[in-house]
């Protein structure tokens, strides 16, 4: 556990309570974004500015005879037209992944000789304006000559495919298995095995701005300045410093205002590579901003798994073992963590449940589509969505209350922290009372109640459950791949202004609002005295940036270790100008003041000022007030909750109308309010968007189908009841603030809650389970089936239950 | 998402408009944009000309006449659906209007670029067709008057010649029937899976005369004649078994949203549902 710097004075306001940690504060970067008044990488305009767009592959699977760029050379306004034959210097895009057996294809920026999706970059045309650039990509002529494509996952693994490398001689990109207990021997002595097949369906991440870049080459300083819509300005710097061969002294990479990325610009892309290296190339700043087709195409997808889940128990519904296999589909190449988020989903597979034994078997399948990665949620949606449909199901099979069957197998909070059989420790957690809170809410007793008139009038209403716990505050560096700490930069100005370089990368999260909160209070300032600079490589220090549901619990904590370094040395300068000692100091409003004795004191101004000018300084004090600290996790957080969901299917057209959502989640202490609810807002519509709507199909030959807006259905306000919010708070002791993370929490718990609740309302037509998306024609192909035939359980049940299903699967209106 | 180059007029007059548009083979009116321009972006559409007719005067009017009221091409579907001439005397078109897309596409969308676009779900064309509209079109040689029935020529195809503006639209009005649009909206696009229009009258407790416009299922909308023909003379309680043959002789389309075979399932219930709404609609 680490433990805070104690400052010196006034205690902490760690508690989550102070006079701005705990508040409803507006963003302060609210103004400029709603007015549109703020600057996207697109919104640059650099004297001499060129633009490039990119010929990209139509073809999932093809080898390219011959390109001829003559026509796109001779549009008039085209500078240069590149192919892999020119960019050869460039390097590999990067995997930043190591594990044993991992197959790792080369990944070149520019496809050389093959291409292996459709969307995959072919050749760039750099030009005087966009419309000249787009329209010359149009001319360049490619030959193609296609091959066999892969696309389903357990084709792709059978003898009867086509590889997607050949040099691996299958399709197989790695396996990897957690196990522990004795499962053997779980499911032998089992009451009832309950197993069930989930998909869960290959989704689009969509951030509101596309990705974009802008390269700017100044050879005489021999320095390359990279402004890019990404999550990771430090790492995409050393990258790009290894992709163009420049020392990573000589590049700075901005992430100006960054339209959301949601793990999409947690990566390093192609067009990173090549839109530097052009811009050394042709002597100008170069342009590259990506389209909406281009972003259903060639920005990273999220999910796309095939899962087979067994759980065994006993009769009274304890858990007595559980076995998953996962095929995870990667896509045609790996982006920068693709083979990772699976593990992910195998650590976070014993959910918040007790469970003895366990076995995940995950294999990772190449594809000809585009790579999959961080989704929000990476990771943890999926080994949610398998915990919590199967336990579920068991709950129903069992003829338990799913409440009941949950709550039953939790550990107690004070078995914490808990050691999950997949090796993980849980910090700190009240998972019952998260869900006896949500049961409340929700008034879960009247919706039963409710759920049992509507069937007696021949409707189907849904009442689902989901628990959940995840990981986050990505983490201590031994169990990351380019380690997890974050830095943290305070520097209190000679005017008594603050400025926080932190080497998070807000996206859309507001920590220019939350980090000054933290700051303040600790200061004795107010948030606006509070400038929180992130994002620009050439002012921050290295920092890892903004995923994981990290940047509070460990960006946030390095700004609150920083701070306390401040304080510590401004209680000194005032204990010696006060003729005190440094531990009688105290921080109150704008001042320092002694605690014992005669009460003196001086303004926060007057102790800056003396830092500043050291006319009168204690002996070896350091003049000037900045402090940096790099501050190391001790653990993973793990927020949790419970949420509960209520539905009405139309069974006659399949359509389903949710009635009612409740969320109670536990992310530790809140810092903002208003910030966590539009966290776990935006969390539920992505989440509830997969369960529902959401889906990226890719056809037999490897076409992206739902590749537009009016194909993919990303949900609008409109689709969504109002949420109703609540909160139990259990500070992690892993971070000195007791935060845990909200980032993803939404995405995670509401994907499964939605399939319950459906399933729940469609049960007594003995339906189990529906693939995700529950579009109207998926729901209504449920019911038919189920009222033309007699429900086959998939688990092995006794004689006696069977029947039962079989009367009522045709209770029908 | 960038066009191929194209020139741009935006003329103030009929007469020019029409001068501009015969003056080159791919010219093309431009409207409200929401179908043409997406169209361009993805290069599926590349006119050489856009001869846009929004800011010629006197396109956009509701207007009641003798006979009915004339609707001018460029009215926007959200001015169609707060009409109160339209609400009070043949609601069918603003019922319509008030379910496409979305506020943007109702706030610039029109009437008669919807009805040129012919797009196979967009919610008008059943309207116009249950309402035996008429559409009237100039050219440089005048004007012409098309039947709903005979404008629609196929999925994105209409009897409109290349030469020819889409000026007004005239419907009659429905007082006294049972009037409604029923939808079933894609959840991305919004665009119709299954949009049914349907106008009853009624003779004492008996429907006299159906008309059921459908859209979404085919190429193009229709009259789903034989929904028609079964409700002719009948009780309210013929309405299901009608309704059940909403799809009789259709070619019915299929996406990754909605198969032929649910669309063939929705479009029976959805008539079913807008034709019961219309007889409750006119009880009231
Ligand atoms: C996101 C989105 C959702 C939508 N949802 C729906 C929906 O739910 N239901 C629905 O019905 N529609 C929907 N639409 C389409 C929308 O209604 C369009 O506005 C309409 O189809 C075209 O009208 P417009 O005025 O924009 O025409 P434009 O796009 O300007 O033109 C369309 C075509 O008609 C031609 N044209 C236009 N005006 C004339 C004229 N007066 N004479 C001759 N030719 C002409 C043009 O040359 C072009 O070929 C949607 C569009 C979008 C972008």
């Amino acid at each position: 556990m680490a433990t805070p710097a104690k400052a010196p004075g006034r205690p902490s306001k760690a508690n989550g309570k102070g006079a701005w940690v705990g508040r409803r504060l507006k963003r302060k970067e609210d103004p400029r974004l709603i007015r549109g008044i703020s600057h996207y990488t697109d919104d640059f305009k650099l004297a001499g500015m060129v633009y490039c767009a990119f010929a990209r592959s139509p073809h999932a699977h093809a080898d390219i005879k011959s390109i001829n760029t003559d026509a796109a050379k001779g549009t008039p306004g085209v500078i240069g037209v590149f192919t892999a034959q020119d960019t050869t210097s460039i390097g590999p895009v990067p995997c930043a992944i190591q594990m044993p057996g991992l197959k790792v294809p080369r990944h070149p920026v520019l496809a050389e000789g093959r291409v292996r999706y459709v969307g995959e970059p072919v050749a760039v045309v750099v030009a005087e304006d966009l419309y000249v650039a787009r329209d010359a990509a149009e001319k360049v002529e490619v030959e193609y000559e296609p091959l066999p494509v892969v696309t389903d996952m357990e084709k792709a693994l059978s003898n009867d495919t086509a590889y997607v490398h050949d040099e691996f001689k299958s399709n197989q990109a790695f396996t990897h298995t957690l196990k522990n207990g004795n499962l053997e021997a779980a499911f032998k002595k089992a009451d009832k095995v309950v197993k069930q097949r989930m998909i869960n369906q290959r989704l689009c991440p969509l951030a509101m701005e596309p990705r974009a870049v802008i390269a700017e080459y100044l050879p005489g300083e021999n320095r390359l300045t990279v402004w890019s819509s990404t999550q990771i300005p430090h790492l995409l710097k050393t990258q790009i410093s290894l992709l163009v061969g420049l020392p990573e002294t000589s590049v700075r990479v901005i992430a100006p205002e960054v339209g959301g990325g949601f793990g999409s610009k947690l990566n390093v892309y192609s067009e990173e590579g090549v839109v530097p290296w052009l811009s050394m190339k042709v002597g100008r700043p170069v342009k590259w901003n990506e389209g909406r087709r281009e972003n259903f195409m060639a920005t990273i997808h999220g999910r796309d798994t095939i899962n087979d889940v067994e759980l065994a128990l006993k009769k009274d519904g304890t858990i007595l073992g559980m076995r998953s296999r996962v095929l995870a589909d990667m896509g045609a190449y790996h982006q920068l963590l693709t083979p990772l988020i699976p593990q992910l989903t195998a650590l976070m597979h014993a959910g918040c449940y007790k469970i003895p034994a366990i076995q995940i078997d995950i294999i990772g399948v190449f594809t000809n589509k585009m790579s999959t990665d961080a989704y929000r949620g990476a990771g943890r949606p999926e080994a949610t969505y398998n915990v919590e449909r199967i336990m579920d199901i068991a709950a129903r099979e069992l003829e338990m209350d799913p409440a009941q069957f949950r709550l039953k197998n939790f550990p107690k909070s004070k078995e914490f922290p808990y050691t999950t059989i997949t090796g993980l420790t849980y910090d700190s957690a009240k998972y019952q009372e998260s869900l006896a809170k949500a049961l409340k809410l929700s008034g879960y007793d009247s919706l039963r109640k409710r759920q049992k008139s509507a069937r007696k009038n021949g409707k189907y209403y849904g009442i689902g459950v989901s628990t959940y716990v995840e990981i986050c505050a990505i983490g201590p560096s031994a169990a990351t791949p380019a380690g997890g700490w974050e830095s943290a930069t305070v520097r209190i100005e000679p005017t008594g202004k603050v400025t926080l370089l932190t080497g998070a990368s807000p996206h859309g999260q507001g920590e220019e609002t939350t980090f000054a909160q933290l700051i303040a209070d600790e200061l004795g300032l107010v948030p606006d005295d509070i400038n929180v600079v992130h994002g620009d490589t050439a002012v921050v220090p290295y920092g890892l940036g903004t995923y994981g549901s990290r940047a509070t619990a460990v960006g946030g904590s390095a700004a609150y270790m920083a701070t306390q370094k401040l304080k510590a040395k401004m209680a000194t300068l005032a204990a010696h100008l006060l003729e005190s000692k440094p531990s009688d100091i105290v921080f109150g409003r704008r001042s320092l003041s002694t605690k014992s004795g005669k009460k003196k004191s001086l303004s926060f101004g007057d102790v800056v000022t003396a830092a500043y000018t050291a006319h009168k300084i204690p002996a070896g004090f350091e003049p000037g007030l900045e402090a940096t600290h790099f501050f190391e996790p001790s653990n993973f957080t793990f927020p949790f909750g419970a949420h509960i969901a209520s539905v009405e299917v139309d069974a006659e057209t399949g359509e389903v109308k949710i009635d009612k959502y409740v969320a109670v989640d536990d992310c530790g202490n809140v810092i903002n309010p208003m910030l966590v609810a539009g966290q776990i807002h935006g969390g539920l519509a992505q989440g509830i968007g997969q369960a529902m709507w959401e889906e990226l199909i890719y056809n037999e030959d490897g076409q992206l189908v739902t590749g537009t807006l009016m194909d993919y259905t990303m949900p609008k306000a409109h689709f969504f009841p109002e949420f109703v919010l609540d909160h139990t708070v259990t500070p992690s002791p892993v971070n000195p603030m007791g935060v845990k993370g909200v980032g993803e929490a939404g995405t995670i718990a509401s994907t499964p809650c939605m399939v319950n609740a459906v399933c729940d309302a469609l049960s007594p037509l003995g339906i189990r389970h529906i693939d995700m998306p529950l579009k109207p024609e998926r729901v209504w192909r449920a019911i038919r089936q189920a009222e033309s035939a007699p429900p086959k359980a998939e688990s092995e049940e006794s004689p006696k239950k069977q029947s039962k299903k079989g009367t009522a699967g045709r209770r029908r209106p | 998402m960038i066009p191929a180059n194209f020139d741009y007029e935006s003329p103030r007059t009929l007469s020019e408009a029409l001068d501009l548009l015969a003056s080159r083979e791919d010219a093309k009116v431009l409207a409200g944009g929401h179908s043409l321009l997406p169209a361009m972006k993805l290069r599926l559409a590349q006119p050489a000309m856009l001869v846009d007719i929004g800011r010629i005067g006197g396109l956009s009017y509701i207007k009641e006449f003798a006979d009915g009221i004339a609707i001018g091409t460029t009215t926007t579907h959200a001015e169609v659906a707060a009409s109160e001439a339209l609400l009070r005397n043949s609601p069918l078109l603003a019922l319509a209007a008030a379910q496409i897309g979305d506020i943007q596409v109702r706030n610039r969308g029109t009437i008669g670029g919807s009805l040129a676009q012919a797009h196979p779900a967009a919610d008008y064309p059943a309207a116009v067709l249950a309402l035996d509209a008429e559409i009237v079109a100039h050219s440089r040689s005048g004007e012409r008057v098309i039947p709903a029935a005979q404008f629609f020529t196929g999925m994105f195809s209409t009897a409109l010649r290349n030469d020819e503006i889409l000026t007004e639209v005239r419907i009659s009005r429905t007082t006294g029937e049972g009037v409604t649009y029923k939808k079933f909206h894609h959840p991305a696009s919004g665009y119709a899976v299954v949009g049914v229009a349907v106008r009853l009258k009624f003779s004492g407790s008996n429907i006299d005369s159906a008309a059921v416009g459908i859209t979404g299922v085919a190429d193009l909308a229709y009259r789903a004649s034989a929904v028609e023909i079964a409700l002719r003379g009948k009780p309210v309680s013929a309405i299901a078994d009608a309704a059940a043959r909403a799809a009789n002789g259709v070619d019915i389309i299929g996406d990754y949203f909605a198969s032929a075979e649910y669309r063939q399932h929705l479009v029976t219930v959805m008539t079913r549902r807008a034709l019961e709404e219309a007889a409750a609609s006119r009880r009231k």
